[in-house]
């Protein structure tokens, strides 16, 4: 199966590849992970209980409390931070989540990534370059 | 980003390595956002507590916050602030850590924590609600402030200007007196995006939560006008509908025509956009929302009540103090009520936290059980006031949570049964 390639706005800049976990809907940071195992807990989401850490997470944006980018520092700390952020919207707590998270992020693609990409495709996120390309599994 | 002569000389290690590296972090999160440039601030609100594990992964308050604080790998000696800054809610409430399961170890390094603090020249207020205890930004004011609950009530109800900001941000922030001009900063940005009529009438802080939680919920974070309100809120119900609409969704900024600071008209309210989509809320809608904020709640024995979320006015604790006056929590559960220690202090000189504690509940300062992540020991079931705190401590704890009014949560409490409805 062939590439698709997006392209889009640098956040962060890096290059890596890895698996893609993906969700439409947006993501609490504090109160909404568990920076200790990398995992969703908000029970109202559609990932409650997935694991992120090492994935290329692809989202809606962020939501919910200012701990968000605090939550997922910890996570990096914690060597369970996502390989990779690609999201649709850009906000305070997702721009500096992504900074400290210190991983390459892509943002305002030319299509809509929670659409494009599914949970188990294959994504090299170019940060430098804001490109997004996928390998569908 | 475009920086000005004194940003560029702080980013050059002119006013030293703390304020160079906090300028650093700005910068890399201004161009992050795509921010053109950066603006002043002398109004921030943060967070800077170190617990126990960072300590320990650390060493010193120093290398804890060069870390987390300003995302510094070089360990920087922390200077005084450069401007105006208090630091929000913290993990415990000192009187009483041992009941939220912390220890002495962890009440020795929480002082400490205040102490440094202090020293740095952060006003310990130690509230999720520092406008209710001076700290009142004027309109058109550049903020730096974390806290999505006050966020959204400075930008909204008092026409302040600030993002919700994070940890990093605003200890950068304190010390350069800088923040990236972006978001609700710009004038533009704060103008209404989605319009809610409300088809049902609006009158108690429980109705407020409920709207809140929904508009939250469908619009995101985006910028709804509520419109078709009858009845004036009191500052405590506006205070829940923010808190509720920033959990449920990311809301920083809303507007309520002839109520809120920007708005005196719907036509104030939009000024050049056009509504991009119209939302109703009605009897279904508030009926749907109480469902959804009442779907961990399954047994109806309650053992713990909570109020206070964000922080009681010295006017909740006041009425709540009506309600419970002569009556007595049934054994087994835990009613605590949490706000700023300013409000406290008031509260024992009014002899309001003596009828707390004659009641048998606690009235407790600095902190809530989300946000230290705790729960009296052995509870599973909680009922609450707050549709912020019914959000949040179901995942962290693991507790039941029911939502429901003040009244509803004081019935609980002496019962030991959830009985609330709609």
């Amino acid at each position: 199966m062939g590439k698709i390639i997006l392209h889009g706005r640098k956040v962060v800049g890096g290059c890596v590849e890895g698996e893609a976990l993906v969700t439409t809907e947006t993501i609490s940071g504090w109160g909404g992970i568990d920076p200790k195992e990398g995992t969703i807990i908000d029970l109202r989401h559609e990932l409650a209980g997935e694991k992120f850490a090492g994935k290329v997470l692809v989202y809606q944006g962020a939501k919910g409390s200012s701990g968000w980018s605090g939550q997922f520092h910890e996570a990096r700390l914690n060597n369970v931070a996502p390989l990779a952020m690609v999201f649709n919207e850009t906000t305070t707590k997702i721009a500096l989540g992504a900074v400290v998270t210190r991983v390459p992020a892509v943002t305002d693609l030319d299509q809509d990534p929670t659409k494009v990409i599914a949970t188990g495709d294959w994504v090299k996120v170019d940060g430098d370059n804001g490109i997004v390309e996928v390998t569908k599994k | 980003m475009y920086l000005r002569d004194d940003e560029k000389a702080m980013l050059d290690g002119k006013e030293g390595l703390a304020v160079q590296k906090a300028m650093e972090m700005l910068v890399r999160y201004g161009e992050a956002l795509g921010a053109e440039k950066l603006v002043d601030t002398n109004n921030v609100g943060g967070y800077m507590i170190a617990d126990k594990v960072q300590m320990e992964r650390f060493g010193s308050f120093n290398k804890v916050f060069s870390e987390l604080s300003i995302d510094s790998d070089t360990a920087i000696e922390f200077p005084k602030v450069k401007v105006g800054s208090c630091q929000f809610e913290t993990p415990m409430d000192p009187d009483y850590y041992h009941l939220a399961g912390k220890t002495k170890e962890d009440y020795d390094l929480y002082q400490k924590n205040m102490e440094f603090l202090a020293n740095m020249g952060i006003q310990l207020m130690c509230t999720c609600t520092p406008y209710q205890v001076g700290n009142v930004p004027v309109k058109g004011e550049h903020c730096a402030w974390m806290e999505s609950s006050a966020v959204v009530y400075i930008n909204s109800v008092l026409g302040a200007r600030t993002n919700c900001e994070g940890r990093e941000s605003t200890t950068s922030a304190m010390l350069t007196g800088k923040i990236p001009y972006w978001g609700y900063h710009i004038p533009e940005n704060r103008l209404g995006t989605h319009l809610v009529e409300v088809e049902c009438d609006i009158k108690t802080a429980k109705d407020w939560g409920l709207l809140g939680y929904y508009v939250g919920k469908i619009v995101q974070d985006k910028v709804p006008v509520i419109n078709n309100i009858k009845h004036n809120p009191a500052m405590d119900m506006i205070k829940h509908f923010g808190a509720a609409a920033a959990s449920a969704g990311g809301i920083e900024m809303y507007h309520i025509p002839g109520i809120t600071a920007e708005a005196n008209s719907l036509q104030d309210a939009f000024g050049k956009n056009k509504p991009r989509e119209l939302i109703t809320f009605g009897k279904k809608e508030k009926e749907e929302t109480y469902e959804i904020l009442n779907s961990i709640g399954k047994k109806t024995e309650v053992d713990f009540v909570m109020l206070g979320c964000p922080h009681y006015s010295i006017d909740q604790i006041w009425n709540l103090c009506k309600m419970i006056e002569g009556k007595k929590v049934k054994d087994g559960v835990n009613f605590w009520v949490f706000a700023a220690q300013s409000i406290k202090d008031l509260a024992v000189r009014n002899g309001f936290e003596k009828i707390i504690n004659d009641f048998g509940g606690l009235l407790m300062r600095d902190c809530c059980p989300a946000l230290g992540r705790f729960k009296p020991e052995g509870s599973t079931v909680m009922a609450t006031d707050s549709a912020k705190q019914g959000h949040y401590l179901p995942n962290m704890t693991g507790i039941e949570a029911w939502y429901g009014s003040t009244q509803e949560c004081v019935d609980a409490a002496v019962t030991g049964r959830w009985g609330g409805k709609l």
